[in-house]
């Protein structure tokens, strides 16, 4: 699709949103994503699906882990020609519209998606494959509930002409591709794995307890269990669905990173895409909007991991090497105002390190870790922080807009 | 006290109803025990199992609709949690299970039986109560001013069998005006989730009647500051 096969209407509406991102940046008010999206969208309600139509586009949903998926998917799938993707993280149709217009016609497209969007972008988009990593708790005052996204979805999918990539490790995702894939919908089940399985110890299907064993899970009154994996993550690689191990020397740390790019190479496989070809690809992704971002600061080596809920702090205790390490937590709108989950969380790992704490709510998390017998020390700032520690590594998990802050000390690092 | 004269905390469904770090409260029960010298066990009760009636204070957390209902039933038909009342257990219980504690609640649209440990009933509210609660707490119980977040679309309506909990200063509790509940040792509260962490009172309040023991203060510095810089939030708003 090029811009002029599209209708005038839709012009208009394109050119709005460039001139108005560009704007937005120019000014220093944002990455421009959602305003150019949202003026052309004013314009032109249906420009999502115009700009849509004629690419081949994958969807990336789920909790966790969807920008960097997102990334990952984008850079596999460059092996095949130009894909316009929404790299900044602006996960709505918005985000979408604005960056398909700013990406001109591609002939490939991998856009990431909140979950709660998923049903809309579908409609206007019919993506060839869909990617569906995890759904857990997340933003408690006003999100769905997590049973409640996963009947959205399991609505949402079936009598579409699209494949599934799903992770066969999240009895909550295996539930909504259900109704789909016993509809006739094809599917590449990946063992993406869940460390947090607090949300899925009830059938969603029957109310009856969900058990596990090792890595299998199953209703114990019903049919819902975990299906036989055509992906894998095994040590520093995947193994495909043909039985091929695959190393990858993946610059981004941690089990889930790992069973990210399972799910990239799965979904850009089913493009086409060799997973031999797309390895060396997901290699030279280093961080994604300053995510796993290294940064050199008065001696210290500082990594950035963003934690935004629950599942997402496990996966980072999982990455976090065993050096000093600051946790920020706030509580504004973007965050979600409750901060009740952070008794989700086991912040046991973190004994034995220097642990400081800051943010807005940085007492919510003195108090939690003194419940949870982690020792600590509070900061007043991250430059505090910096002061405090002696020259070498920090690791600084932050939830949303504390991680905002940090990089926009660190000069809005990416 | 049981007679092993240890401690028995029993959380009551984690399965069914801790949507909002609801195990916080048992984690703080159990802390601030153990730093008085008092031997602590802790048992989580899933809802496919039966309810111990000889525990010394149990949990009872939110959740959604669905669950709550659920968990409703299954304690109607085990009669555990009533014989454990009967030999005077102390019961603290949050949001959805404060509710279903009373007469009755509405869940999915549906009027439900609760277990009519606490006299009040539960209706919706036509907006959802969602931020910051504080309140003045009953006097009677000697308590300071209680502080939480809430997220609730109940509206609570207490019976001559219960008194309020607190009287609301922000936010809305159980109807704006009164916020909570408790009778004998059964107290029940709209702040949810791990509602000790900014309570410790509280949590003193249930360890003492569960245990007829004063507690001794201990060194409450990180829950004082969180107390006082979430008042001084709802001030300032």
């Amino acid at each position: 699709m090029t811009d002029h096969k599209l209708p005038m209407r839709a012009k208009l509406a394109t050119s709005l949103s460039r001139g108005a991102a560009a704007l937005s940046r120019a000014t220093g008010r944002g990455d421009g994503s959602v305003i150019g999206g949202r003026i052309a969208l004013m314009v032109d309600p249906n420009l999502l699906a115009e700009l849509a139509a004629g690419r081949e586009i994958a969807l990336i949903s789920g909790t966790n882990g969807k920008t960097t998926t997102t990334r990952l998917t984008a850079a596999a799938m460059g092996v095949l020609g130009d894909v316009a993707t929404n790299s900044l993280g602006a996960n709505m149709p918005t985000g979408h519209t604005s960056a398909l217009a700013k990406a001109g016609a591609t002939p490939y497209a991998v856009l990431e998606v909140d979950e709660h969007y998923l049903k809309q972008v579908l409609d206007a988009t019919h993506p060839k494959v869909v990617a569906l990593l995890n759904l857990s708790r997340d933003q408690l005052d006003r999100a769905k509930e997590v049973a409640m996204m996963a009947a959205l979805w399991r609505d949402a999918l079936p009598g579409r002409d699209l494949h599934l990539v799903a992770n066969a490790d999240d009895p909550m995702v295996v539930w909504a591709a259900g109704k789909a894939v016993a509809a006739g919908t094809s599917v590449t089940w990946v063992a993406a794995g869940q460390r947090f399985h607090d949300d899925s110890w009830v059938c969603p299907e029957c109310g009856a307890s969900i058990e596990r064993n090792g890595e299998q899970w199953a209703c114990v009154a019903g049919n819902l269990s975990r299906p036989v994996p055509h992906w894998t993550v095994s040590g520093d690689g995947v193994v495909d669905n043909t039985g091929t191990y695959h190393h990858i020397e993946l610059q981004l740390p941690g089990r889930v990173n790992r069973a990210n790019a399972a799910t990239a190479l799965a979904v850009a496989a089913h493009f086409g895409v060799p997973p031999a070809k797309a390895v060396p690809e997901l290699s030279k992704v280093a961080s994604i909007a300053g995510r796993y971002a290294v940064v050199e600061r008065d001696g210290r080596t500082i990594r950035l991991l963003l934690s935004k809920n629950p599942a997402g702090w496990l996966e980072a205790f999982d990455m976090a090497d065993d050096v000093p390490t600051l946790l920020s937590i706030n509580a504004r709108d973007p965050d979600g105002l409750d901060t009740s989950w952070l008794y989700d969380v086991d912040f046991s790992p973190l004994r034995g390190r220097r642990v400081l704490v800051t943010g807005d709510r940085a007492m919510d998390l003195a108090v939690r870790l003194e419940v949870n017998d982690v020792p600590f020390e509070h900061v007043k700032s991250f430059s505090q922080a910096l002061t405090l520690i002696p020259p070498g590594r920090l690791e600084v998990i932050a939830n949303y807009t504390a991680f905002q802050d940090i990089r926009a000390e660190l000069d809005r690092v990416n | 006290m049981s007679t092993e004269s240890r401690l028995r905390l029993i959380w009551l469904y984690p399965d069914l109803l801790s949507t909002y770090g609801d195990r916080g409260n048992l984690l703080i029960l159990a802390r601030r025990a153990d730093l008085r010298g008092l031997p602590v066990e802790c048992a989580e009760v899933r809802a496919d199992q039966a309810v111990p009636a000889d525990g010394d204070v149990y949990l009872i957390g939110g959740g959604e609709d669905g669950p709550q209902a659920l968990a409703a039933q299954r304690l109607i038909a085990d009669g555990g949690l009533r014989r454990a009342v009967d030999r005077g257990a102390t019961i603290f219980s949050v949001c959805a299970g404060y509710q279903l504690l009373g007469n009755s609640f509405y869940a999915k649209g549906a009027k439900c039986a609760g277990l009519g440990l606490l006299d009040l009933d539960s209706d919706r509210g036509e907006t959802r109560a969602v931020g910051e609660l504080a309140g003045e707490v009953d006097p009677a119980l000697g308590l300071p001013t209680l502080t939480g977040f809430e997220n609730h679309g109940g509206r609570t309506h207490l019976g001559p069998g219960v008194r309020p909990l607190a009287r609301v200063t922000a936010g809305i509790g159980n109807d704006g005006r009164s916020e909570g509940a408790w009778h004998g040792r059964i107290l029940g509260t709209y702040s949810h989730g791990p509602a000790l962490a900014r309570n410790p009172g509280i949590a003193d309040l249930l360890l003492r009647w569960a245990t007829g023991m004063t507690m001794e203060p201990i060194d409450d510095r990180w829950p004082t500051r969180l107390r006082d810089e979430r008042l001084a939030a709802v001030l300032k708003s």
